[in-house]
């Protein structure tokens, strides 16, 4: 089935919405009426027919709008894009994994020809075009990571493997929930995590690095993680605070349902093959409280979560400012009727 | 756990102890591409019970067509190796894991030293063909009984030429530890795979002459060891296995039709860790993972190695 990509943006006049149906297919991440850190890691298999987890990487009607914002963060901020010499293996495993899963999932909208080494990739909604040799670096224009990492949705992580642990030693990250690849970049799991409140105490990080150390080829595994945002606003960034952090001060009564988005982000983790490399995918769904509305399981459901939530949680998310008037604004979709667990919207 | 249907394409013996085995797809696509180092579980059913050996995948990583594994015939071991040898016949289909690696390759390191003992020498072949695509600075120390037994030996001296250095025992060569391990430039890692006085010997003297942890690298398969039969108890699933001298407590628990979770099956990576509830007799701990503290609280057990005496061993499972 062929896709309309929308015309629209992530930052200014924010024109960025949603489609009933991709309403309908939004990633809710809270099966329960709590919420707190747990190794909510499982494998990543197909799901079914519609969902974001239908295939490998998912494809929607923001695709190209978003390559688009991505672009712009590039072209304002070099950094975004990082890769230390080591992770050349993982780069060109990257690419392979990448394009062969578009090009079978899609076939309308992008394809892969391989002779031997030499393959010709089209992506149809960005227009491009370009034969290459696998492995060979000079034959692209860019590095390999960067020519296809700009092609997708979401935001990208290269794991290198030592030491029995993983080391953040490429990545090209655009569109996060507040944090810095600058920053990042270099560091282990423990070093990244270590801002993560509670999540240490609870046992999770030590438990999801072990498994992760396991990860094998083929067998892929995904977790959702979320927070909350001003405006749909891809670059959250701490480079770029100043443009989107005042934000939250125009938050109010009447405008909160249109402004406060729910951000969730489907993370994957796949082993690549030849750098025994992991990669982390991020890929950041946004939907505002209004749409989340539409279905009143799931506003009864937020309410339920945002009320009890932790405050080192609120206070970490960033939500301090917003989040008593959101609890509020909630409230009045909520009758108190008991809800089985799951995340489906009806 | 996802596996590979292969079959066998081709069967080679290299030396009178060592059988080269040649892996395809079954339906004859590619195989996934792996990093040097990798291993691959090949399964095997001995009349009707399923075993489940590591052994090192030895071609080149880039090479997809085929995998190549080298297995010697272990006369004392469980069988795996022995109907490896005698059953297995080219046409045959086997299933495998995908490719693993626990035993890669450091990739920031600035030189590189293989230190392998007799079919140790596998997971090195693989690695070769790593180092030298990436132009990386390697030296490769290979010992082995006698010139007959010195498998891939010919082939290693054309591929690594001056980087080779062969050992013989029949010939009164010996590699020197000591003088090797102790004139190496900063950044170096050691790497070292073959019989377990060998894999110590290596440890010890780096460890001694000071060379940091995360620059020591070994691989050690452990076949898990024929023992005694013991009992053990389910305690979710609320029955009793007998585990027979010759099984795992992992193969029995799979026979038994419960599902467990498992990843090397050679005592390595932890997947397996079960909690023990209840104990009467000593656990015996046949794997690398647990500390030594673990292992002597006897709280937890890796059942793809190890094994208990005693007629009470409750599992959390
Ligand atoms: C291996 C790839 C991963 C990378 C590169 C990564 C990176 C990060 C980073 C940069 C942060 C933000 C920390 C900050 O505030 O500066 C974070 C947060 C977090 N990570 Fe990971 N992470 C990875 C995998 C995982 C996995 C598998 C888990 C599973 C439990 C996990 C759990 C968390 C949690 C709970 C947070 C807090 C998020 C929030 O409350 O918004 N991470 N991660
Ligand atoms: S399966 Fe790896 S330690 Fe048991």
């Amino acid at each position: 089935m062929a896709l309309n990509f929308k015309k629209e943006t992530f930052r200014e006049d924010y024109t960025y919405s949603n489609s009933d149906a991709a309403i309908k297919r939004f990633p809710f991440p809270f099966p329960e009426d709590q919420y707190m850190y747990s190794v909510n890691i499982e494998p990543h298999t197909k799901g079914k027919q519609g969902t974001v987890c239908e295939f490998t990487f998912d494809i929607d009607e923001h695709y190209v709008a978003e390559c688009l914002d991505k672009k712009i963060t590039l072209e304002q901020d070099p950094g975004r894009y990082k890769a230390l010499p080591h992770m050349m293996d993982a780069q060109w495993d990257f690419v392979e994994l990448t394009m062969e899963a578009l090009a079978q999932d899609y076939p309308e909208h992008f394809s892969l020809k391989k002779q031997g080494l030499i393959w010709t990739w089209e992506n149809k909604p960005l227009g491009i075009k370009d034969t290459f040799t696998f492995g060979d670096t000079s034959t692209l224009a860019t590095e390999p990571f960067d020519y296809i990492g700009r092609q997708l949705q979401g935001d990208f992580v290269l794991l290198d493997h030592r030491d029995e642990t993983l080391y953040a030693d490429a990545g090209i990250v655009t569109s996060q929930a507040d944090w810095s690849l600058a920053f990042n970049v270099g560091m282990s799991w423990r070093e990244w995590h270590g801002p993560v409140p509670r999540a240490t105490e609870l046992g999770v990080m030590d438990r999801a690095l072990k498994y992760l150390l396991n990860l094998q080829i083929g067998s892929p595994v995904r977790r959702l993680n979320w927070t909350m945002t001003v405006n749909p606003r891809l670059d959250t960034s701490p480079e770029n605070y100043p443009h989107w952090g005042g934000e939250r001060n125009t938050v109010n009564a009447e405008n909160i349902g249109d402004l406060i988005h729910l951000r969730v982000e489907l993370q994957t983790l796949f082993r690549l093959p030849r750098s025994n490399a992991i990669v982390f995918s991020i890929r950041c769904y946004l939907i505002s409280l209004k749409d989340i509305a539409t279905y009143p399981r799931w506003a009864k459901r937020l309410h339920r979560v945002q009320k009890t939530m932790h405050p080192d949680l609120i206070e970490y998310k960033g939500m301090t400012k917003f989040h008593p008037m959101m609890v509020d604004w909630l409230a009045k979709f909520d009758d108190g009727e008991t809800l089985a667990i799951g995340t489906q919207p009806e | 756990m996802s596996m590979i249907n292969v079959k066998v394409a081709a069967i080679e013996q290299v030396t009178p102890l060592v059988k080269h085995f040649t892996f395809v797809k079954e339906d004859g696509s590619s195989l996934p591409a792996f990093s040097g180092g990798s291993h691959v579980v090949v399964s095997i059913d001995i009349g009707g019970r399923v075993h489940r050996n590591p052994y090192s995948l030895m071609g080149s990583p880039m090479e997809n067509e085929a995998y190549h594994i080298s297995v010697r015939r272990q006369e004392n071991s469980r069988g795996g190796s022995v109907f490896m040898h005698e059953n297995v016949t080219v046409g045959m289909p086997l299933k495998i894991t995908y490719p693993m690696n626990l035993f890669s390759l450091a990739k920031k390191g600035r030189k590189h030293i293989l230190i392998a003992g007799g079919i140790g020498i596998t997971p090195f072949m693989s690695q070769i063909a790593d180092l030298k695509r990436m132009g990386a600075n390697y030296e490769l120390h290979y010992a082995f009984r006698s010139p007959e037994h010195g498998a891939f030996a010919a082939q290693l001296k054309e591929s690594c030429g001056d980087h080779l250095h062969c050992y013989i025992d029949s010939n009164a060569t010996r590699l020197d530890l000591e003088a090797l391990l102790s004139d190496q430039p900063l950044g170096t890692h050691v790497y070292v795979c073959g019989p377990s006085p060998m894999v110590v010997a290596t440890l010890e003297t780096a460890r001694n002459l000071g060379w940091p942890e995360n620059h020591i690298h070994s691989e050690q398969f452990l076949s898990p060891p024929i023992g005694e039969p013991f009992k053990i108890q389910l305690a979710r699933s609320n029955i009793e296995i007998q585990v027979s001298a010759e099984m795992s407590m992992l193969e029995a628990i799979e026979a038994a039709g419960v599902e467990a979770d498992f990843l090397c099956r050679g005592g390595v990576c932890g997947r397996c860790e079960l909690d023990v509830l209840e104990t009467d007799g000593a656990l015996l701990h046949n794997d690398h993972f647990l500390t030594d503290s673990e292992k002597a609280s006897c709280k937890k057990i890796m059942p793809c190695v190890s094994r208990a005496k005693g007629e009470r061993l409750m599992l959390d499972l």
